[in-house]
């Protein structure tokens, strides 16, 4: 790749959004402030890198109910499983930063998704999972209120779910 | 300017267990700044992690994803030392990448 | 979950009153030993499940439910990033060439455990925070805002370099350094604000109880942990964000940032938690 097909491709990408894409491409070594240095090593490869948004399941992200989230996404009703492990706490410190994790024991996992009930947009984050990535995925979320959390996974072509309610109070004078 | 990635990537036997932080507000879009106006919607939608040529992990992110977005992940198939290709695009189009070495 | 503000006052009946009294003394009484001694035992002996060196801990050293989820982010903590930079602005010089390790022992690494101190010179309490300030005046820079980011910022480096390592505040020999931790222990006591509490009525009498939804820092320990990333600021903020945001919680009209008395409390507050490690930066949902 060099340094045209570089930008036809963002220009692609500007036409296909119609917005400008301001494209941040600098490099530093994880978590270090190595910075520049590395920009100049392996530049192309990182154009060739750039995450596509056209793959973003915009539509499912846009549904404002659990049932029709799910439905968008996966076309179908998850049967609830107990091979699907979700961790989430009771009661969540902040509802700004709540840490959840799902796994599965179930084979040939190809997405993982969580779903919070009462959110305004209740998908929160899917994953897929391409064989030799294992069927486990941690992250942080944001709960406005109160709310079931649900953790589905895409395995043989089913849906399989785990579900459990996380407490969310607001701040006040903690700490 | 520093990289708004962050990552660890531990290879372990045949397994690479990564975490990645980035830097980026997630507004959601629901919340209003000091003078009560909202703060439009700003998060990332697609954050990709590439081994070897391969799409090894992709998140795909609405604004419920916590500002400073965090994720960890395993994969199979990559020894110490390798690259691992990190980007990310938000629903303003904007973006950021790096190259980070597995250890 | 919501549950009554504050139980029952008449759970203040161990060791705070005698720490109360001893402010209302004569200035050839105040005796920061016996002060320490008895704030140490007081925590203590109420908290038998935590360990000392766990206090620094905040509210996680109190709830297992916290405790869970603040290890599970601090794994990988949000604050890495305002870590980072200040680790930068820390490394990068001043336009004339100096830098802030210049200004302290052992160029500024591993020492936020000996702040604050009395300058003896000055006849004042100097924190960290005006420490730092006082260096970049000094070489020609502006100052930074007591309570913004770059401030915070760059006391979360320096703190993290001085991790594990124990309070060691020292009151020398002079009146003037007695009567600022007198002060900064009455501040600490009185009763102020529309709620009209104390810091003492959510930091000593009620740690690990709720203020409305949110569990309460023990006082033993608390200022190890700054400066402090808070979910709800969702960033980094300094001691002074945290004592004039503490302010504003109960009602109270909050002090300027760094302001005298702010700094006696500081004293007063790090004095009692000699010997304890500091863990800052810390994190606080």
């Amino acid at each position: 790749m060099n340094n045209n097909s570089m930008s036809k491709q963002t220009n692609l990408r500007r036409a296909r959004r119609g917005q400008t894409r301001r494209t941040i491409v600098q490099g530093a070594l994880a978590g270090g402030l190595a910075g520049l240095g590395l920009a100049g090593a392996a530049p192309f490869s990182r154009a060739r890198a750039a995450a596509d948004a056209s793959k973003w399941p915009k539509d499912a992200f846009s549904q404002k109910k659990q049932a029709d989230a799910i439905r968008v996404l996966y076309g179908k009703t998850p049967e609830p499983s107990d091979k699907v492990s979700l961790e989430a706490p009771e009661i969540a410190e902040n509802g700004a930063v709540v840490p959840i994790s799902v796994s599965t024991t179930l084979p040939d996992v190809t997405s993982i998704t969580i779903v919070v009930s009462e959110n305004p947009f209740p998908l929160a984050a899917n994953y897929p999972i391409p064989a030799g990535t294992s069927a486990m995925v941690a992250n942080r979320l944001k709960m406005a209120k109160t709310s079931k959390v649900i953790a589905l996974v895409e395995s043989g072509g089913k849906i399989f779910s785990a579900s459990k309610e996380v407490k969310v109070t607001v701040g006040g004078c903690g700490g | 300017m520093a990289s708004t990635i962050r990552m660890r990537a531990i290879a372990n036997g045949e397994t690479t267990e990564v975490q990645a932080l980035v830097q980026h507000p997630m507004d959601s879009g629901f919340v209003k700044d000091s003078k009560g106006n909202l703060i439009p919607p700003h998060y990332i939608e697609v954050l990709e992690f590439q081994h070897a040529g391969k799409t090894v992990f992709t998140a795909f992110w609405g604004p419920a994803v916590a500002k400073d977005p965090y994720v960890k992940f395993s994969f199979k198939g990559a020894q110490k030392g390798d690259d691992l290709i990190i980007s990310w695009v938000d629903n303003k189009g904007q973006s950021d990448s790096v190259v980070g070495k597995i250890q | 979950m919501r549950r009554a503000v504050l139980l029952g006052l008449a759970m203040f009946t161990l060791a705070a009153p005698q720490i109360l009294t001893a402010t209302c003394h004569a200035a050839d009484s105040i005796n920061p030993q016996a002060d320490f001694k008895a704030f140490r035992k007081y925590f203590t002996e109420r908290f038998t499940n935590v360990p000392l060196n766990d206090f620094v801990n905040g509210p996680y050293s109190m709830d297992a439910g916290l405790r869970k989820q603040w290890l599970e982010i601090d794994a990988f903590p949000p604050y890495q990033f305002a870590l980072d930079k200040g680790k930068e602005m820390f490394n990068t010089p001043f336009k004339n060439g100096k830098t802030y390790g210049d200004c302290f022992p052992n160029k500024g690494i591993g020492v936020r455990q000996d702040y604050p101190y009395f300058d003896t010179k000055s006849g004042e309490v100097i924190t960290l925070d005006v420490a730092l300030n006082q260096c970049r005046e000094a070489n020609g820079e502006k100052p930074f805002d007591y309570s913004k980011d770059d401030m915070a910022a760059l006391t979360a480096y320096m703190a993290y370099t001085s991790r594990g390592k124990r309070f060691d505040i020292k009151i020398p020999d002079d009146p003037r350094a007695l009567a600022a931790y007198e002060k900064g222990e009455e501040y600490f006591y009185t009763r102020r604000g529309q709620l009209n509490f104390s810091c003492a009525s959510c930091h000593v009498q009620n740690p690990g109880g709720h203020l409305r939804t949110e569990v309460l820092a023990p006082a033993l320990g608390i200022v190890a942990a700054m400066p402090i990333y808070r979910s709800e600021w969702g960033g980094m903020g300094t001691i002074s964000r945290r004592f004039t945001s503490c302010n504003s919680q109960v009602r109270a009209t909050p002090l300027k940032p760094e302001d005298e008395l702010y700094r006696d409390v500081e004293y007063y507050l790090s004095y009692m938690s000699n010997g304890l490690p500091i863990s800052g930066p810390g994190a606080r949902p």
